[in-house]
């Protein structure tokens, strides 16, 4: 939230550099060049179909745009970086694997969810997350209630097509039908 | 008159009127929310609307898309945060205005230069629907082939200073559209002898990938960053009406949004560029603009929201979608089975015209909504930001899920959650990706239904429409070169900072 007075059109045409932008040419590049390599295994080359009909032709493309841009682009950022700052790179990566703790809070949300079932599931990921993050008192409350509205606004109103956990045939007929159903 | 009525008839469903009301008024708090936005708030909707006939689905998508751009410049005049990454530009005079001691003026002249953009970009494409239906006809598979590939170009070079960044994620999009069983000869390409593969890498699984989960990790990962909004005293309408008062500066900025919006790939933000430019070259008070100039913000209101009505040309009359945020409503009509292109216009006038008048009311509903509504919605600027991505991983989640009950298709999710960390983090464009995904799959099966009547090169351009859109190619070439020649000689003589 910056404060300044004057602004410049350039803030919003020319994004500033961070000098981890490397990182990314560096992985992109690396990437491009493994993809071209595994394009003669990957894909067909069909024996007497002309070029333009062949099923390897628009991976072909892809890939070697992806080589070219990502060539220049690494190339780009490797002068840019020679050129100024614009950012701590090791602070950028902590951050970057940071976010990677949530991945795994995310996938053990979707693992467990088909056992315990969609409401269970969410009302205990969205409390423990809740509480995670430091949340304590009326917010840490307010988190499985909003796990719960939204169990009830997708399954129950919008009717999204999620399955019920394989507890839910531990309960009598009704209440299961009516669980798997809406909840 | 007889579409105008059938159009009526449509419109006037219970389901359809819902899905306005909804997508109004929830695309103006969700763009009131900063860190949430349209685009994020599409992708979790997106599975859950086909369920719901093409109009009603798509209704609530272009409510959400149309009503958030007004909601966004709430918080970036109140306390400088857009609201959506689009209202950016309405921090520069926004926020100086409620500095100011003029905050209920400032959101008056935003609402009302919305309005007037949303409105303007609906009666332009109203009258231009006649020639839109004469001249989408003409488009074959070539024409539809050159124009995709001009979306390509254009989202390359629309990106300045970051153009071999956007070309390369353009080409990882096109790529990740290649992955999976080619239909016509039935060859795996690039599936790594995974089974799951062998379906190819869903598009609604990469869009809430790349906007959704990685926006909840961004939050997640970041701080609680709330700020409370200052309150308003004074009266909204006021503002509303001063847009009158600075009709050319609304007009011009309108027009530039249709014209931009129409254009595959180029979007909300050269149109505002384009009409704050012109808003500060022809003021009489160039030296107020980013301190508080009401034209300024008139300027970029305008331009942004005349954007969405005309992003759904290209979406309709030929099926290619300008940005992400049409790419994930092509969706919508696929699942359908109704195909957006040229035979939409001839065929489906009514349905056209039915999205055309939702589009106009979505702007009336959000307006009205707003005129009376501002002050409580100030609530939600004090949401946690933490709790909001715990929000919007909860989620993602169903809309990746209930795809296919899938925890590959979560995973992947995940995984271009991370990318999409990482490049928003770099302020590199997500945007490459999906267009290069969805005019990638275009572009190849034109290119093989053109072949047989291709003998030579010059067959591609031939044809009149064709010839003009390959003119136009390399008309933006040229320019774009032009331009990187300018800015390195501007550079070599130390004229030019980027």
């Amino acid at each position: 939230m910056s404060d300044d007075n004057a602004h410049d059109l350039s803030d919003l045409t020319h994004p500033p550099h961070h000098r981890a932008e490397i990182v990314f040419a560096v992985a992109s590049f690396l990437v491009a060049l493994l993809l071209a390599a595994l394009w003669s295994t990957e894909t067909r080359w069909i024996d007497g179909q002309p070029w333009s009909r062949q099923p390897g032709l628009w991976p072909l493309i892809a890939v070697v745009g992806m080589l070219v841009f990502g060539a220049g682009e690494l190339i780009a950022c490797l002068i840019r970086n020679l050129r100024r700052g614009g950012g701590d790179v090791a602070a950028e990566l902590g951050l970057w694997l940071r976010a990677g703790e949530y991945v795994l809070w995310f996938m053990a949300y979707v693992l467990i969810t088909p056992r315990l079932g969609y409401l269970p599931t969410t009302l205990v990921f969205t409390t423990l997350l809740a509480f995670r993050l430091g949340y304590r008192g009326h917010v840490l409350a307010l988190a499985p209630l909003m796990g719960l509205l939204i169990v009830v606004a997708f399954k129950a109103f919008l009717a999204v097509r999620i399955p019920g956990g394989a507890v839910y045939d531990l309960l009598p007929q009704g209440l299961r039908n009516f669980l798997v159903l809406y909840l | 008159m007889d579409t105008f009525l059938s159009a009526l008839t449509i419109v006037s469903r219970w389901d359809v009127i819902a899905a306005l009301i909804a997508g109004s008024v929830g695309g103006v708090i969700i763009g009131a929310i900063p860190g949430v936005g349209p685009a994020v708030a599409i992708a979790i909707l997106l599975p859950a609307t086909f369920g719901m006939e093409p109009i009603v689905g798509l209704t609530l998508l272009l409510g959400i898309y149309g009503s958030a751009l007004f909601g966004g410049s709430i918080p970036s005049i109140l306390i400088n945060t857009p609201g959506t990454p689009v209202n950016a530009l309405t921090t520069y005079d926004g926020f100086p205005m409620t500095k100011q001691g003029q905050a209920p003026r400032a959101l008056g002249l935003s609402f009302g230069a919305s309005f007037f953009g949303g409105i303007f970009a609906v009666i332009a494409l109203v009258l231009l629907s006649p020639v839109l239906a004469r001249v989408a006809p003409m488009f074959g598979s070539r024409e539809i082939f050159l124009a995709a590939f001009l979306g390509c170009v254009l989202v390359v070079v629309a990106h300045r200073g970051q153009s071999l960044a956007a070309g390369a994620l353009l080409m990882f999009g096109l790529f990740l559209n290649t992955i999976g069983m080619e239909a016509n000869n039935y060859t795996r390409r690039f599936t790594l002898d995974l089974n799951f593969l062998d379906q190819g890498v869903n598009l609604i699984v990469v869009v809430l990938g790349l906007f959704a989960v990685s926006q909840a990790f961004v939050l997640l990962a970041g701080k609680d960053d709330m700020e409370a909004a200052p309150d308003i005293k004074g009266n909204v309408l006021g503002g509303v009406l001063e847009v009158f008062r600075h009709k050319r500066v609304a007009t011009a900025g309108s027009l530039s949004g249709t014209i931009m919006g129409i254009i595959p790939g180029v979007g909300e933000f050269t149109s505002q560029f384009l009409s704050y430019s012109y808003a500060r070259a022809t003021s009489k008070a160039p030296g107020l603009f980013g301190k508080g100039s009401p034209e300024g913000l008139v300027a970029s209101e305008s331009a942004n929201n005349s954007v969405p009505p005309a992003a759904m040309v290209p979406l309709l009359a030929l099926g290619i979608p300008g940005e992400a945020l049409t790419a994930m409503m092509l969706s919508v009509f696929y699942v359908h089975n109704v195909i957006p292109g040229p035979t939409l216009f001839r065929d489906h006038m009514d349905f056209v015209m039915a999205l055309y008048i939702c589009l106009a009311l979505l702007n009336i509903l959000a307006l009205a909504f707003l005129l009376v509504a501002t002050r409580p919605l100030l609530r939600v600027l004090v949401i946690p930001n933490r709790f909001l991505g715990m929000m919007i991983l909860t989620l993602s989640f169903v809309g990746i899920y209930s795809l296919r009950n899938s925890a590959i298709d979560c995973m992947l999710a995940a995984a271009f959650g991370l990318l999409g960390v990482v490049l928003k983090r770099l302020n590199l464009p997500l945007v490459p990706i999906i267009l290069g995904m969805v005019l990638g799959g275009i572009m190849e099966e034109k290119f093989r239904t053109s072949l047989p009547r291709i003998r030579s090169l010059y067959n591609w351009i031939d044809r009149p429409v064709a010839m003009v859109i390959f003119c136009l190619i390399c008309i933006v070439l040229a320019l774009h070169l032009w331009g990187l020649w300018r800015d390195w000689k501007g550079k070599r003589d130390g004229s030019v900072e980027h």
